[in-house]
């Protein structure tokens, strides 16, 4: 199949990680946070996604780049060649 | 019960976002979808891990998450045997002994495989009952997502905002499951349900793992969870050696014939939800490596549904709290007011409350039932601030689909190959069952809101349907382990077995009771010759009868018939099919490796949680 499922993927962790890194950054030592031993989850968990959905996206984006460098494949037909060249 | 879960703008974004990539995945791939065979078996060219990560996220349902959750709040860390006896020993029989046959056969689905192997007629048999089955599983997933979204109040607010009635909340549930679902598949078929059971698996983790790592923050440790719990939930062995000293009521025969040898051989070897993403990879080795990878995941998977189970009960139980602070010299005193469900339920685990009058349920005994399929919810709304919380509803959310999605893409493949090209419309061009999988998975989805909304109707619709799937299912793993090891075995076999194991099946439940169960639903319905100490004793030894009928009836008839002949059975039996030379040659490399790997694995996590 020709989407590499790690981009869109990765994408969308990045994209996730950052909005609650963000969120998290906004709402540091917030009364939000009571409820979790005052420890700020979205800020770290933010990040977490954030690194993970990058490496993701930049595997896949990798590995596609190295399929698109690739010569394409020949079909060899199963007829005999003709001799001489 | 809740009161308004209040959702904040960055829990919306974040549960938008997670449909809008859904469905993107599903456009995307549009335009890759120029046959049945790209529709249905996704061209057959996806890559083992993919395919692994999928097998495991397909069994995802409703049941998988919520259940286990439930589970392990009701009976402790004895609910891993639903994985490391229940699945990890069938994963890797049919990674190694059987895909061979499933992919190497050419069959495009598991029924017609049974029509290469055995005959017509047996294949009908269980393309019926198999696509009757898919879809009321998936109507199942959808009504379990609309009541607990409505159970959490989750769209409350904005129907609020929006000036809607409250009562069209299920409805919208349903419909926006069911568009959201039916979208990515009809646009990516097979493909865009894999992918989109990947996204969905790893937006599971990336929900539940820090709801464990916070209940575990919140209990103290492991140490503080031992404290808090009474030593029998912490063992996965103890009192195993009887049915009457441990909480699932279940000896260690019954568990290892009945749960870890006939129901989930039959459900991982057989049931063409999980068969058809291995068969979806891009050759057999990979397809014999696609169920071993998948058991990686699913070996660890009681960390993120069992555990939350075991927080729930261990934290402490909440109670109406009231604070006072001093704002401008004057006291000021806010009262933290929870619900009565909440106040007389143990630990987060609520009490249960009836539907119709609003009271707590109460047992034999007058204490409160507690509402364990609430466990994970509930510990969800407790301790995630907004931001995580849209992120843990999201994953809640996305489990129900994945199951609602493998069920549907299972249904259109059988439906359109199975029923419709080989009974109703033969001989057509490909593209015609291109279009009919396309409309199949539109029935399907509709079929399933029929499902759904039958179970608000008739209170006990989903029970009795589950309840007949049991009897369909417990004994076709003996016709598949016949079928592909003896080669004697005939059509005629495999047919009367099949039938004859339902049928047992049918009259032990009928004859057999659990205690403290009135005969119905439960049993007894014939008479009752038999008590059994808990529901699942005699779930498992149903099975046990039933895959033992199938066995004894299909290798007395097939003794007195003509089997096929060999030339026809080569690469659908095992001793007529000559092995693969494999892909590798480094023997680590090589997918019996992986697999006494697991086994080993699987022996650990036993001895180190007994």
């Amino acid at each position: 199949m020709n989407l590499d499922l790690r981009i869109p993927m990765g994408l969308m962790f990045t994209l996730v990680g950052l909005i609650l890194a963000l969120y998290g950054w906004a709402t540091q030592g917030s009364a939000l946070y009571a409820r979790t031993g005052n420890v700020d989850v979205n800020l770290l968990w933010g990040i977490v996604l954030f690194v993970f959905g990058l490496g993701m996206f930049l595997l896949g984006r990798r590995s596609e780049q190295k399929l698109r460098r690739q010569p394409r494949k020949v079909v060899v037909s199963n007829r005999p060649r003709p001799h001489g060249h | 019960m809740f009161g308004h879960t209040q959702l904040t703008a960055i829990d919306w974004l974040i549960m938008l976002l997670y449909f809008v990539f859904v469905l993107g995945i599903g456009v995307a791939l549009k335009r890759y979808m120029k046959t049945s065979k790209d529709f249905f078996q996704a061209g057959r060219a996806l890559p083992a891990w993919i395919c692994g990560l999928a097998f495991m996220s397909a069994n995802l349902g409703a049941q998988e998450v919520i259940g286990m959750g439930a589970s392990g709040a009701k009976y402790g860390l004895a609910t891993s045997h639903f994985y490391w006896i229940g699945a990890i020993p069938a994963m890797v029989f049919v990674g190694i002994f059987m895909m061979p046959f499933y992919y190497g056969s050419k069959a495009r689905s598991v029924p017609e495989f049974l029509r290469l192997r055995f005959d017509e007629k047996t294949r009908a048999l269980n393309a019926c009952s198999f696509a009757v089955m898919t879809v009321f599983s998936s109507g199942i997933s959808m009504y379990a997502m609309a009541r607990l979204i409505q159970t959490l109040h989750i769209f409350d607010g904005l129907f609020v905002m929006l000036g809607l009635p409250l009562g069209w909340i299920f409805h919208f549930s349903m419909l926006l499951s069911a568009i959201i679902v039916l979208g990515y598949i009809f646009l990516g078929g097979l493909t865009s349900a894999i992918y989109n059971e990947v996204l969905q698996f790893a937006l599971i983790i990336a929900g539940f793992l820090p709801l464990v790592l916070i209940g575990l923050h919140n209990v103290g440790g492991i140490h503080g969870l031992r404290a808090a719990l009474p030593a029998a939930y912490l063992h996965s062995w103890r009192g195993m050696e009887h049915a009457s000293t441990n909480p699932l009521g279940v000896d260690a025969f019954g568990l290892a014939m009945g749960l870890g040898f006939v129901l989930s051989f039959g459900y991982w070897c057989t049931d063409f939800l999980v068969i058809q993403t291995a068969m979806a990879t891009d050759t057999q080795e990979n397809a014999r490596r696609v169920p071993l990878i998948a058991a990686i995941p699913k070996m660890f998977f009681p960390l993120l549904v069992i555990l939350p189970g075991l927080l729930a009960i261990a934290a402490t139980t909440p109670h109406n709290v009231t604070t006072e602070t001093v704002v401008n010299g004057a006291i000021v005193r806010q009262t933290t007011v929870v619900s009565k469900a909440e106040a007389e339920g143990r630990g987060l685990v609520p009490a249960k409350t009836d539907p119709l009058t609003g009271k707590i349920v109460l047992d034999a005994s007058g204490k409160p039932e507690l509402d364990y399929d609430l466990a994970i919810p509930s510990l969800l709304l407790h301790y995630f601030p907004s931001g995580l919380l849209g992120l843990g509803l999201t994953a809640l959310l996305a489990s129900f689909m994945s199951g609602m999605a493998g069920n549907v893409t299972a249904f259109n493949t059988v439906w359109t190959y199975d029923i419709y090209q080989s009974y109703l419309h033969k001989g057509a061009s490909d593209a015609h069952y291109l279009r009919m999988g396309r409309w199949a998975t539109v029935g399907g989805i509709l079929l399933s809101m029929a499902t759904a909304y039958a179970a608000t109707g008739f209170n006990n619709i989903m029970d009795t349907l589950q309840l007949v799937f049991s009897f369909v299912n417990a004994p076709l793993f003996a016709t598949f382990l016949l079928g592909m090891f003896w080669k004697r075995t005939t059509g005629n076999g495999a047919f009367t077995g099949l039938i004859a194991g339902t049928a047992a099946a049918m009259a032990h439940h009928g004859l057999t009771l659990p205690i403290e169960a009135h005969p119905g639903l439960h049993g007894g319905w014939i008479a009752v010759l038999h008590h059994y100490p808990s529901d699942m004793a005699q779930n498992f030894w149903t099975a046990i009868w039933a895959f033992s009928a199938n066995f004894v009836v299909a290798i007395v008839v097939s003794l007195f018939g003509q089997p096929k002949p060999e030339s026809e059975l080569v690469g659908l039996v095992h001793s007529l099919t000559p092995r693969a030379a494999s892909e590798q040659n480094l023997w680590w490399k090589r997918p019996e490796a992986l697999a006494v790997l697991l086994i080993g694995m699987v022996v650990a996590l036993n001895l180190i949680f007994r």
